[in-house]
């Protein structure tokens, strides 16, 4: 687990593709270049989605981990 | 990522590589996304409206050319008969246009196959196509509709939605696509 703050989170619980991914999108652009979000997803399609969205996109995936399930990811804005 | 190879022995490990090397000119050419929004069908119309937002929030610039059977998702709510002919208003009567008045091309049963599509959405938390096309737009998708099929159809820019691009042609959407736009007929 990082000890970084978290600079914004984004619940994205319940929502099907492609919300989790587009909410996540429209939140990285509200906190500066290195600053952490956290991303909370229920749908199981984002596990892929997050790792292919992060290479794509240049933000670095720091975290992904899964408890309960919920999928947590924590993105490092580049 | 360990990768191993045959070296000749003696033959020096270098001892980094980049991951990616830069293309041979230096040059990094953006990526670009074009959808071809042929279909008015409620199934296609919702992958034009996934694909296009999903490509925005990767930001890849992404661009919807609306032409035939896509034109009349991109009329504005409330408008309901279209056209300046007797032909192009039947054609509106029949077929009502509207990104929430899209038919399935199977099973739509008299709107009740469309009906059930969007209640089991709304229980599977699945974002209409409606509210996809403003997220999509809110992300900078660009929309350009198909000149000649607008007129065909009889549409006027006052039909249309808020925030479309200038109507463009055949051209436009070739040159795109041989600058390297990765197109999808939809």
């Amino acid at each position: 687990m990082t000890t970084e703050t978290i600079a914004a989170t984004v619940d994205a619980k319940g929502l099907s593709c492609p919300m989790p991914i587009v909410k996540t999108a429209q939140a990285i652009k509200n906190v500066p270049s290195g600053a952490l979000i956290e991303v909370l997803a229920t749908d199981a399609g984002s596990m892929k989605d997050f790792t292919a969205w992060t290479k794509t996109t240049g933000n670095e995936l720091v975290e992904q981990t899964t408890e309960a399930g919920v999928y947590r990811f924590v993105i490092r804005r580049k | 990522m360990t990768l191993t190879m045959e070296r000749p022995a003696g033959a020096e490990v270098p001892v980094s590589e980049p991951e990616a090397a830069p293309a041979p000119d230096g040059e990094v050419k953006p990526r670009e996304f074009l959808i071809i929004a042929y279909s008015g069908d409620l199934e296609k119309v919702w992958a034009q409206m996934i694909l296009a937002s999903t490509a925005a929030a990767m930001g890849v610039r992404t661009r919807i050319f609306v032409t035939f059977w896509g034109l009349p998702t991109f009329v504005r709510p409330g408008v309901r008969i279209t056209g300046e002919n007797w032909m192009q208003k039947m054609m509106s009567g029949m077929k009502r246009p509207g990104i929430a008045h899209r038919k399935l091309s199977t099973m739509n049963f008299l709107g009740m196959g469309p009906w059930m599509m969007r209640k089991l959405a709304r229980r599977y938390s699945v974002a209409s196509p409606a509210e996809l096309l403003e997220i999509a737009q809110a992300m900078g998708v660009e929309i350009m509709p198909c000149q000649m099929t607008m007129d065909m159809f009889g549409l006027k820019r006052e039909d249309m939605i808020e925030g479309l691009g200038e109507p463009v042609g055949a051209a436009t959407v070739i040159g795109l696509i041989s600058e390297g736009a990765t197109p999808l007929f939809i």
